[in-house]
């Protein structure tokens, strides 16, 4: 077993997209996910792999497109504004059916925004984002290590289903340092396993790669058979993890950054005997719909954190189907919630002095904690 | 009759850069239409005789319809 | 008998969606003969781009892929980047690589990437029905400047092969027209270069073909043939631009 090194999201992220196989990395700079590029420009060239410094998002995210239509383990990060800018690229990519990974280490929006963590990202990364029917598989990790495990398991998930995979972090996972472990399964890059891909037609009929189909019948037919993918996508591709989920009563729901948080509150609240859970979605979409469903039949109310206002809990909400109160709480623009105030969004839930629909600005002025 | 210049009639669309570029200005339209809906170009029989294989036409030819032999 | 001319085998039997008299046809006609020439139809990757030319992978019998408006400089350097001794070309028309792709092109230009770039540049958007393009010409009547192109309003015509020249990274940079068979035999020797070029990793080459859009220029195509030579060629001048690494 290898010992744990120490080391940044940001890098430590970089580090295992090349255990996973990964040679090509093609980026633009942007805070907070500048140590992923940085990184990238110095390891790659040391295992034969290729770093190309773009000159926008939108050339960074057509230049993946290239590399992955030619069968080569690539990928792209950027954060919030630079991800914007690649939905084009992203769209093109889940209609070509090509696999690749991007991150996105989210900051505060909308527009400019700040550079501090945000989640605010949720929706653009889970319902599309980009135009037309598509999906992501979007991962939404709440540590260093899990990043780094997501991250080796994002290229097998997206050469297997031939589909982009996203990983949703934020500015804290990016930027903090935390012990990571890498699993001893290093891996080539699997550009022969590619039959699909442009290498040149030696030996067989061209091989192309579009998006394009004009005729409606031939593109209504393209698009149910990228439905039947993400339906198998969702049959199997579902991560969550559930605490105490026996006894508990009450439950928060969280992702990322807020779900360690929410982790702590959790612990320091069932010591005084309040009966909290917490259901933590690993994968943001295909989303954990059936253990919320599950769970609705005897909870007596969710409480979904975010940093935004309000973008998961609405699929929280419909996956719990009106069995049980679902309340949110949120804090948006780099501003991340304390523990002491979910600690209070908490009780004034249980004590019944949080109606679901809720105000959320009283609430949430001067941080909703004192 | 070995032909000098043919004619891949279903591709042709009738621009007429070949009619015009011929130097022996022995290329014509014909009067009935391809699957395509064009009238082909052609180059008669007792023209061929005439055809100087100098090639222009193919090169002019955007639809690749047309090849030439000597 | 002995062939003078056959059809390119790196040309597919499909037959062309181009407009009657179009001179992409000529084009692709063209680069599949320096293809089968060069001997390198199995190692080749194109890039299509957006507009007319959407479907060039329908009409060429090599590995090809078809790219987000303006970005095929930019897929192209995805594919070089993993297939080095790969063959990689762009075929762009000027709304494509002049307007929304113009960054694209400047900066494969600028890291000198390995690959040739075919740019056809017909003053006009020609798929989406004759808008004005960034090489529409001063006068020009296009459906979105139906007074014609007044510079006061909408701006200059943009000299593109003049403009790549400029960037150092840019190995060798033509423009040539296709108005009659002596300028199609030197665009023919033109692109044969630009490939060659590629193949022995000199980097990155535009050729850029003058070429005709007789429907909406709504003129026949021996008519669009003549404006070619008469009104394009003052205003876009032919000839080599650069041959070779800081000339």
């Amino acid at each position: 077993m290898a010992e744990p090194i120490l080391m940044k999201g940001n890098e430590a992220i970089a580090e295992a997209a090349i255990r996973a196989g990964c040679r090509f990395f093609f980026g633009y700079p942007i805070t907070p996910q500048n140590e992923i590029p940085e990184y990238m420009s110095k390891r790659l060239p040391e295992v034969g792999g290729v770093f190309v410094q773009a000159e926008s998002e939108v050339a960074s995210i057509n230049m993946v497109y290239g590399a992955a239509g030619a069968g080569a383990r690539v990928m792209t990060s950027s954060s919030s504004p630079g991800i914007s800018l690649m939905m084009e690229g992203i769209s093109y990519l889940a209609g070509a059916e090509l696999p690749c990974v991007i991150v996105n280490m989210s900051r505060g929006g909308p527009g400019l925004g700040g550079i501090q963590p945000s989640q605010a990202d949720y929706f653009q990364a889970t319902k599309g984002g980009g135009h037309g029917d598509y999906r992501l598989i979007v991962y939404g990790p709440s540590s260093v290590q899990e990043a780094c495990d997501l991250m080796m398991k994002a290229f097998d998930v997206a050469d297997k289903y031939r589909n982009p995979v996203m990983i949703l972090g934020d500015g804290m996972i990016g930027q903090m340092m935390e012990p990571v472990v890498f699993k001893d399964d290093a891996r080539e890059s699997s550009i022969s396993e590619k039959p699909w891909a442009t290498t040149g037609n030696e030996g067989r009929k061209p091989n192309v790669i579009t998006s394009i189909y004009l005729d409606p019948e031939v593109l209504d037919a393209h698009n149910w058979k990228l439905f039947r993918k993400y339906k198998a996508i969702e049959e199997n591709e579902v991560m969550y993890q559930t605490y105490h989920e026996d006894d508990a009563e009450w439950f928060l729901v969280a992702y990322g950054t807020v779900a360690r948080i929410c982790m702590s509150v959790m612990e320091k609240m069932r010591k005084e005997g309040v009966k909290l859970g917490l259901i933590r979605p690993i994968t943001l979409w295909p989303f954990p719909k059936a253990i919320l469903r599950q769970v609705a039949d005897k909870a007596k109310g969710f409480l979904c954190v975010e940093m935004s206002t309000g973008q998961m809990v609405e699929d929280v909400r419909l996956a719990v189907g009106g069995k049980a109160p679902v309340y949110f709480y949120g804090r948006t623009g780099g501003a991340v919630p304390l523990p002491r105030a979910i600690e209070k969004r908490v009780r004034d839930v249980i004590a019944g002095r949080d109606p679901v629909v809720t105000d959320y600005l009283e609430h949430n002025q001067g941080g909703g904690g004192k | 009759m070995d032909k000098r210049v043919v004619f891949n009639e279903a591709h042709c669309k009738s621009c007429e850069l070949c009619v015009w570029i011929c130097p022996k200005q022995i290329i014509h339209l014909k009067q009935e239409l391809n699957p395509l809906g064009y009238r082909p170009a052609y180059v008669s029989d007792e023209d061929q005789e005439q055809c100087i294989s100098c090639a222009m036409c193919a090169r002019m030819c955007p639809d690749a319809v047309i090849e030439v032999f000597r | 008998m002995k062939p003078v001319y056959l059809r390119p085998k790196s040309l597919t039997e499909t037959v062309s969606h181009y407009c009657p008299g179009c001179t992409h046809g000529i084009s692709h006609r063209l680069v599949a003969e320096v293809i089968d020439e060069l001997g390198i139809q199995s190692k080749t990757i194109g890039v299509a781009s957006v507009g007319c030319s959407v479907f060039a992978y329908n009409y060429f019998e090599v590995d090809f892929q078809q790219a987000a408006h303006g970005r095929a400089p930019a897929v192209a350097t995805g594919i070089k980047r993993v297939h080095p001794d790969k063959i990689v070309f762009t075929y762009q028309g000027d709304g494509d690589l002049a307007s929304i792709g113009a960054a694209e092109i400047v900066h494969a230009a600028a890291r000198g990437e390995n690959i040739t770039v075919i740019f056809i540049n017909n003053a006009i958007y020609g798929m989406t029905g004759g808008q004005m393009a960034p090489t529409t010409l001063e006068g020009q009547v296009t459906t979105t400047s139906p007074s014609g192109r007044t510079h006061s309003v909408q701006g200059y015509p943009l000299k593109m092969s003049e403009l790549i020249a400029t960037i150092e990274g840019a190995y060798y940079v033509v423009r040539c027209s296709l108005h009659n068979p002596a300028h199609i035999a030197r665009a023919k020797r033109a692109i044969k270069q630009a490939f060659e070029n590629q193949i022995e990793g000199k980097g990155f080459s535009m050729v850029e073909v003058l070429s005709t859009c007789p429907t909406n220029w709504r003129m026949t195509p021996v008519e669009a043939l003549k404006w070619v030579e008469q009104h394009m060629i003052p205003v876009y001048p032919l000839g080599e631009f650069k041959t070779g690494e800081g000339e």
